[in-house]
């Protein structure tokens, strides 16, 4: 494991401020930035890890991106780890907001910060599709039945059915339970997702 | 007093709002607007425009605002400090059981359940963010002259350089913001 010093958590506190600055449009943004960074760049964490956090911080109240911070820093260094990264993920849109508020009319009637942001969502959707096809593929490579159902069934709850993500989880841990009862341990299928390149 | 009421009722805020993102707004809108008075619905409005035009949570932009209007730079820290007390804790207890757990053989098949659902549910997510950023209309209206063809474009060039260059998303997004300020201000 690597050494908590200071140069881990300011590494900690630059990463999460970095992702909460390009967070824009909505919390699952986070997701594609954070497996950049942390699986990708720093390698603190394996992908499937990764996608826990993202359940456990969904289904969590609050915002998103906190929530996924939070349990971030603390897999990665306990309870100061959670502090460090919370830090780094709430001051960003703290400072932005206290500067913004003072003249913010001038800011949104602007209409090339307009036309950025226009161009900045396409940058987004880009972004998570590209994240999608990623994971999403190497789910549908290993041709485990239950996982592709389980993938394209929460998309169709979410997507067209309009049913609550809190729900669709709960279901999910359901499924997992009855699964899990029904193998030995032995048995339970083998995700290896981290082992890919 | 005023500190402890922006305390109070952001922590609420922060307490109640299950499944992020705009699910918050009601609850932001009936603390900060009904019961408090602190904004009047035309300020609510332009912080919902604020927020889409900035990043980070919707939750602790609106405190931040409404916290520096009502009582300056410790009002904004207060009232965001209660926005992400609860689910810090809340989620400072999940992170435990998860790492203490996680290896348990329930907890396992429960979790590797869980990851191919997030992926369909990040799908999800990912649909309503294309169509609203890809068509300038109304969402029910599919037709092809509402399409904002330049965003097509953007986004086209953007997934090209993901999917071959594995480029960094910050900078694809940084690319695609230039790009856009420069197309759409020249047509």
């Amino acid at each position: 494991m690597m050494q908590r010093n200071l140069r881990f958590y300011s590494k900690l506190f630059l990463a999460t401020f970095q992702l909460s600055a390009f967070t824009f449009g909505g919390g699952y943004v986070i997701v594609p930035l954070m497996r950049k960074q942390f699986v990708d760049r720093l390698g603190w964490i394996e992908e499937k890890e990764m996608l826990d956090f993202t359940a456990i911080a969904q289904s969590s109240p609050g915002a998103m991106a906190v929530n996924a911070s939070v349990i971030l820093g603390y897999h990665l260094a306990g309870i100061s780890g959670a502090v460090v990264a919370v830090f780094g993920t709430v001051l960003p849109p703290l400072i932005l907001l206290s500067i913004i508020s003072m003249g913010y009319s001038a800011f949104i009637t602007n209409v090339v910060v307009k036309n950025v942001l226009r161009g900045m969502a396409a940058g987004v959707c880009a972004v998570i599709l590209d994240v999608v096809i990623e994971m999403g593929g190497r789910i549908c490579r290993e041709k485990h039945a239950l996982a592709i159902a389980l993938m394209v069934g929460s998309f169709v709850a979410v997507a067209i059915l309009k049913v609550d993500v809190v729900l669709v989880i709960l279901t999910c841990v359901l499924v997992g339970l009855l699964t899990t009862v029904k193998h030995k341990p032995d048995e339970l299928p083998k995700e290896e997702l981290h082992d890919l390149p | 007093m005023i500190f402890l009421n922006l305390f109070w009722a952001f922590f609420q805020i922060g307490l109640f709002s299950i499944g992020g993102g705009y699910a918050a707004l009601p609850l932001i809108q009936n603390q900060v607007v009904q019961i408090h008075g602190w904004l009047n619905m035309g300020e609510f409005a332009d912080v919902i425009t604020i927020s889409q035009m900035t990043p980070g949570p919707i939750a602790i932009n609106a405190a931040t605002f409404v916290g520096i209007r009502i009582a300056g730079i410790l009002g904004a820290i207060i009232a965001t400090f209660g926005c992400i007390l609860p689910s810090f804790l809340i989620v400072l207890l999940f992170a435990y059981l998860y790492k203490k757990y996680k290896d348990l053989h329930y907890v396992q098949g429960v979790l590797c359940n869980l990851q191919p659902a997030v992926i369909g549910m990040i799908a999800a997510a990912g649909i309503s963010i294309i169509a609203h950023a890809l068509w300038s209309g109304e969402l029910s209206d599919f037709s092809l002259t509402a399409l904002d063809w330049v965003a097509i474009g953007i986004m086209s060039v953007c997934i090209f350089l993901l999917r071959r260059f594995k480029l960094n998303p910050i900078f694809v997004m940084l690319g695609a913001g230039v790009a856009g300020g420069l197309i759409y201000s020249i047509f």
